[in-house]
């Protein structure tokens, strides 16, 4: 049928019988990283002057599920552009899967699923007419599984029938998704998938990439920090063309300015006195009182300190006592805006 | 599968989409209304064919108008193929499928084609009244609808070049048309005449050659010359080729 069949990509446990039925194979582990999938090195691309990408390397395995943070203008699009063979790189090489790039587009479009930013499609074409294009330009021996599979796991059915254009932006996404995912691919590629949909729109496309990542590699672009903690288990932030860091997004969290600040609201005592005495503790980096009226304690050193500030808190009464994950958006304007500079 | 087979992979797939695609909305129909329609005016009307008065059987008077009816009509079959490919985003979709560069071009050709194939063949009726009239001349009528999907297929080609030129239908329609009048007045005698004026007469055949009105007459004539028949594929193809190296550039942008 589809690649599906190719022994690299049989589900786990199925993996587990056949390599047990072999003599000497040895027991398969679970915490063994994937094969590579994606393979870029030094891609380097210009448009005139300006250098969209500018050397950057990395890998991509099975089950990452890898977001590329940046900017607008970082070269996150660019680069996707690249992986799927749609832009030539002036220097630099990708492989999929172990294929060249450069030499072998077409068995390398086989192996990937792309959603283009904006999720383009054929607004004059109905839902199914659209996929089942897809499916014949992949030549799908079984299309109508095929479609029938798409058109379920994006939650489509009720819109088969209607014609792309009349669908909403959620809806038009899916649609990108479905046909991205319609030979159930390897890899991945979603350029700012969640880009413009309103909050429950995110949280559907959201999870419905949660959903896709077993077993696969998936890369997509954001710019909203909390999408890539959200769906993402590695971090690629980019600017001006450049990796600046490779990390998980939780490493990032950590890093995030404010990161396990506590925050309350006295509801007994003078708020004022509270941060004046959770001020003068060894382990506090500041607290203050905020414009609503609650009080915030940063620690010095990150640490989660609930029980220090509790402490600190003395006779006072306060509620609504909560640890905050730390401004994302200010460690991504740190990190960025270092090269800009 | 073979070199040549690869680079047109997913050519049949282009093709049946974009054959349906003209069907699938009410502009195809007005298209072929309009060509039944402004072809069969040429060919009754006093001014044009004369159909009527001469009382011949024969369908010069219809064949005879045809390319100067493509010149509007089939950059308007042409325009959408590539400007809105690009305008929308698609192409990049399309082109990151199990899809070439020249596997989509010819398939767009193909369907574009095929279209003006169907709407060329639904003059059928005037094959009709001159078999029950007279005693036509079936070798010139067959010839005639060779010349006919000949020439369409050429002036196709500069209308893709164009689509695939500028994001913009309107544009790509006005530049189209354009070139194919261009093309067309290269046959015209006036053309000839004030060319074999100021650059002699070697020049005169060699731009005498180039005409496509002078080839299709040829062939409608009924005489399926090689050098008539070598004139429009290789010009088709040329154009082709030309419209495939400049999607080569556009297609990013």
């Amino acid at each position: 049928m589809t690649e599906t069949d190719h022994p690299d990509s049989v589900p786990p446990a199925v993996a587990a019988e056949t390599e047990a039925a072999a003599p000497e194979a040895p027991p398969p582990e679970a915490e063994a990283p994937g094969e590579v999938l994606i393979s870029v090195a030094d891609l380097t691309k210009h448009y005139g002057a300006i250098r969209a990408v500018d050397g950057i390397t990395f890998q991509v395995r099975r089950g990452d599920v890898l977001g590329f943070l940046g900017p607008n203008g970082a070269g996150k699009t660019t680069a996707m552009k690249m992986i799927t063979g749609f832009l030539e790189p002036d220097r630099g090489s990708i492989a999929v899967a172990g294929i060249d790039v450069a030499a072998d587009r077409l068995a390398v479009s086989r192996r990937i699923g792309y959603l283009p930013e904006d999720a383009p499609a054929y607004g004059e074409m109905t839902v199914e007419a659209f996929l089942r294009f897809i499916a014949e330009a992949r030549e799908l021996e079984a299309a109508d599984e095929a479609i029938d599979r798409v058109l379920e796991t994006a939650h489509l059915r009720s819109v088969r029938g209607q014609t792309i254009e009349t669908l909403s932006k959620g809806y038009k996404r899916r649609v990108g998704l479905a046909q991205a995912l319609i030979h159930d691919p390897d890899v991945l590629i979603l350029d700012e998938p969640t880009d413009g949909l309103d909050p429950n729109q995110k949280a559907v496309v959201q999870d419905l990439i949660s959903s896709l990542s077993a077993n696969r590699c998936i890369v997509l672009s954001t710019h909203i920090l909390d999408e890539a903690e959200r769906v993402c288990n590695r971090a690629v932030i980019l600017s001006e063309g450049r990796i600046l860091v490779d990390s998980t997004p939780d490493a990032l969290v950590a890093q995030a300015p404010g990161h396990n600040a506590v925050r309350f609201r006295v509801t007994e005592g003078d708020a004022a006195d509270v941060a004046a005495t959770l001020s003068a503790a060894d382990w506090c980096a500041g607290a203050r009182v905020l414009p609503g009226g609650e009080v915030e304690a940063e620690p010095m050193d990150g640490q989660n300190r609930l029980n220090d500030v509790l402490a600190a808190v003395g006779e006072h009464r306060v509620a609504d006592v909560r640890v905050r994950e730390g401004r994302l958006d200010e460690l991504f304007r740190d990190v960025t805006r270092g090269v800009a500079a | 599968m073979s070199g040549l087979a690869r680079r047109f992979t997913g050519m049949r797939a282009v093709l049946r989409r974009e054959f349906h695609g003209y069907f699938a909305s009410p502009l195809g129909y007005i298209f072929i209304v309009i060509f039944l329609i402004a072809s069969g005016y040429l060919m009754v009307s006093r001014d044009f064919g004369r159909f009527l008065e001469l009382r011949e059987a024969n369908l010069d008077a219809l064949f005879s108008y045809l390319p100067w009816i493509f010149v509007v009509l089939v950059p308007a079959v042409a325009m959408r193929l590539w400007a809105e490919e690009r305008r929308s985003g698609t192409v990049e979709l399309l082109l990151t499928l199990p899809i070439t560069l020249e596997g989509s071009y010819v398939g767009k050709f193909l369907a574009g084609w095929a279209f003006l194939a169907v709407s060329v063949l639904l003059t059928w009726p005037a094959v009709f009244q001159v078999a029950r009239l007279g005693d036509p001349d079936w070798g010139a009528i067959f010839a005639s609808y060779v010349a006919t999907l000949l020439a369409a297929a050429v002036l196709l080609a500069i209308g893709l070049l164009f689509s695939a030129l500028s994001k913009n239908q309107v544009v790509a329609f006005i530049l189209a048309v354009a070139a194919s009048v261009g093309f067309l007045l290269i046959g015209v005698p006036q053309t000839q005449e004030f060319v074999g004026k100021w650059f002699g007469g070697y020049v005169e055949r060699v731009v005498s050659s180039l005409s496509l009105l002078d080839h299709f007459e040829t062939l409608t004539r009924g005489l399926l010359q090689l050098n008539s028949l070598l004139f429009f594929v290789l010009f088709t193809v040329g154009w082709l080729v030309c419209g495939m190296l400049v999607l080569g550039q556009t297609k990013t942008n």
